[in-house]
């Protein structure tokens, strides 16, 4: 007697190891098979590039308000632009995003003002912007923990019969909890529209790659739980925007999750408050610095010739201007208002809340007397 | 939004015994018939109708897209319950037994209890985490843990947790009903108990502590399982003439100070009776806030009578562990009486 198994698999195979990539890092054209994937126009990619110019602008900025101890803290994103402009701006505005701190600039392509974004990295206590205006969550830090919310709203979406998708960014370092896990098998075992893109950025903190994973590759874990899963080139702009509309494609269709491992490096330390020189050596800094998601596209917009000196001129400018409003508005000192802490703690009013608001509001009336 | 009435004056049965297993389940009917946007899933809560059998028949009436049986992933169930949560649904997820709450320990602290304050009231969970909590049924290990502490000292959560069959139904309506996310208490040892009943039942406030018997020497506070201790220990210490009044808390955050205290100023006494650990546990919340706004008139240190500081002893021990009437009223003899 045999145990009754299935005699083939679905089709849910392995990613191909080499990951996708339309353009090179010399700007062109690759020869890695795009596993179906269509390149998106040269129009669509100089949209791209304008966005990856500005917030490669804006992170520049931030980290310089950062050292002048404007901000509290800042987890730069810089060399990720490809993924974050990339994967959010293959969002429709209905769709839903789910990002971590390190997702400054999906904010930002979602349209978040920079004084929102910034707030909670000033040192505020709230996330800064309003949620449903923007179809976007509070930038999650207790890693891994957004990969569900982003499961379960899908899942309500899907329940209610609306269109919206979810897309969550998560880390390397973050695929090693157990939230990720349980957001892929949920995702995968509830079929919702969800969209995983994993930016394995090559540590967590300080931790290597290797260190947190023995497995060949991070997008191999979808066949586990029986999802498709893709390998990109992180610094691959149109790599990655290709892959997600993709993704988002098949989600709307009622095809359910995907998961996109995207390979990219991160070129500043974690947060302005560690030491990248402790972990890692110059020299592998130095040699991803030659697949650079801005420069790889600035010399395909140039080659096929939708880019010249005088649009790249005005990109700059644009991006100049960004960072001149967020300087201008960062010298300007955010109130806060300590009775506020009380306010939004529940819905419906605590009587010890109340007594505490009082007494901090009669501490503050003392102290302004004196 | 499909709103489905509720049973009619004319519909509501005779008083007839209810279980509190059965008042949950009601509780949970109604509030799925009334408001589509109420969903229930966990672990074994479809097609078994939960362990406990609390959300029996729901899956059968309200189909797999209301009611279904999750992954076996406690931080999943409630980590997607929130993603369901902020796009405008009502989830109401259980956890199988105390201790299992504790892989979702995160997801609750981190996120169920501050998305509201982290998105300056933008966003607010209007989500029910039903735990069956407490010992006394002989279960083996981790299927008795009282983990009332954890949650009431986390500003965001509010904590609920039933006596008696009507309070369950009618708390638990009201905490599906609330836009705060609620750590929904059951007591395991409870869920057969039985009173007349004719459903739906509404009972006091979800706020509001409930004096359960009235007396003039003592104030016991009890809540969830230690309820029905604290009565006992009321008839027994009436035997010996002492005049015990009761109080059934209910909500344990937010605490309600006034009836509390407006009991203890009368009485002059009190002590409160948990199966908890001590140490750290909920009982030296409630001493030292009654102590604070009533210290002139008490006449004695007020008591905690728990569970040991150890983990949840084996079936065979817990007799020995569980804070029993006997216990209750040795420990009132400690004060001093002339005082
Ligand atoms: C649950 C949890 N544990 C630890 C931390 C502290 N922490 C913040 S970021 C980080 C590394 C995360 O690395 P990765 O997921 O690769 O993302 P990256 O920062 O590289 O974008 C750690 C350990 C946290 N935020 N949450």
């Amino acid at each position: 007697m045999t145990i009754d198994v299935p005699t083939s698999r679905s089709d849910r195979s392995l990613p191909q190891l080499q990951p996708v990539s339309f353009i090179g890092a010399n700007g062109q054209p690759t020869e890695v098979p795009t596993d179906g994937l269509r390149i998106p126009s040269d129009r669509t990619l100089l949209g791209l590039y304008q966005k990856m110019v500005q917030i490669r602008r804006f992170e520049a900025q931030v980290t310089h308000l950062t050292r002048q101890g404007r901000l509290a803290t800042y987890p730069s994103a810089a060399g990720q632009e490809a993924i974050e402009v990339g994967a959010t701006t293959a969002l429709a505005p209905g769709d839903w995003l789910f990002p971590t701190y390190r997702d400054t600039a999906a904010l930002l392509t979602r349209g978040v003002p920079v004084t929102e974004i910034l707030s909670a990295f000033r040192g505020d206590w709230h996330c800064g912007f309003d949620p449903n205006e923007y179809h976007t969550s509070p930038a999650a830090t207790p890693l891994a923990t957004q990969t569900l919310h982003a499961t379960g709203f899908a899942m309500a979406a899907k329940l209610k019969g609306e269109d919206a998708c979810t897309l969550t960014f998560l880390g390397d370092g973050a695929s090693s909890e157990g939230d990720t896990h349980e957001a892929f098998n949920f995702a995968s075992v509830w079929q919702t529209p969800t969209v995983f893109v994993l930016a394995n950025n090559q540590y967590a903190i300080s931790t290597p790659l290797r260190e947190q994973s023995n497995a060949t590759m991070l997008a191999d874990r979808a066949a586990g739980y029986g999802m498709p899963g893709l390998r990109v080139d992180g610094n691959d702009i149109a790599a990655v925007f290709a892959a997600v509309t993709a993704a988002l494609e098949r989600a709307r269709a009622g095809e359910g999750p995907t998961l996109i491992e995207c390979l990219t490096y991160r070129m500043e330390s974690h947060t302005n408050s560690d030491d990248p020189t402790k972990y890692r050596e110059a020299e592998e800094v130095e040699h991803w610095k030659q697949f650079d998601p801005i420069d790889r596209l600035e010399k395909h917009l140039r080659s096929a010739g939708v880019l010249d000196d005088e649009r790249a001129a005005e990109i700059t400018a644009s991006a100049e201007e960004l960072a001149t409003s967020v300087r201008d508005a960062m010298n300007t000192e955010a109130k806060v208002d300590p009775s506020e802490l009380f306010d939004y703690v529940y819905a419906n009013p605590r009587a010890n809340l109340v007594a505490q608001q009082a007494k901090l509001e009669a501490e503050l009336a003392a102290a302004a007397q004196s | 939004m499909t709103v489905t009435a509720l049973t009619t004056a004319e519909d509501v049965p005779a008083p007839a015994p209810v279980t509190m297993t059965k008042a949950l389940n009601q509780a949970l009917r109604d509030s799925l018939r009334e408001d589509e946007n109420v969903l229930v899933f966990g672990e074994d809560v479809g097609r078994l109708g939960g362990v406990f059998r609390v959300t029996e028949g729901l899956r059968k009436e309200f189909g797999p897209d209301r009611v279904w049986d999750s992954p076996l992933a406690e931080s999943g169930i409630v980590g997607t319950a929130i993603g369901m949560a902020m796009a405008g649904m009502r989830p109401v997820v259980e956890m199988q037994f105390d201790a299992y709450a504790y892989p979702a320990f995160e997801q609750i602290v981190s996120h169920v209890a501050k998305m509201r304050n982290r998105t300056k009231g933008q966003v607010s969970l209007p989500l029910t985490i039903r735990i069956p909590y407490a010992g006394d049924i002989g279960g083996v290990e981790h299927h008795s843990d009282s983990s009332e502490a954890y949650w009431c000292s986390t500003p965001g959560l509010t904590v609920i947790t039933p006596s008696n069959p009507a309070d369950a139904y009618s708390l638990l309506r009201e905490s599906i009903a609330s836009d705060d996310p609620v750590i929904f208490m059951e007591p395991k040892s409870r869920y057969w108990m039985k009173d007349e009943l004719s459903l739906p039942v509404q009972t006091a406030p979800t706020d509001r502590a409930q004096v359960v018997r009235v007396g003039s020497d003592v104030t016991l506070l009890a809540y969830g399982p230690t309820v029905r201790t604290a009565l006992a220990a009321a008839d027994d210490g009436a035997e010996h003439g002492l005049s015990i009044e009761v109080i059934d808390l209910r909500s344990l955050s937010p605490f309600d100070d006034e009836t509390v205290s407006a009991s203890v100023r009368k009485t002059s006494r009190a002590a409160i009776i948990h199966e908890a650990a001590q140490f750290g546990g909920y009982g030296a919340e409630v001493a030292a806030r009654v102590t604070e706004a009533n210290f002139t008139h008490l006449s004695a240190p007020i008591l905690r009578i728990t569970g040991f500081d150890v983990p949840y002893p084996s079936p065979k021990l817990e007799e020995y562990f569980l804070p029993t009437a006997e216990r209750i009223l040795d420990a009132l003899e400690s004060w001093d009486w002339e005082l």
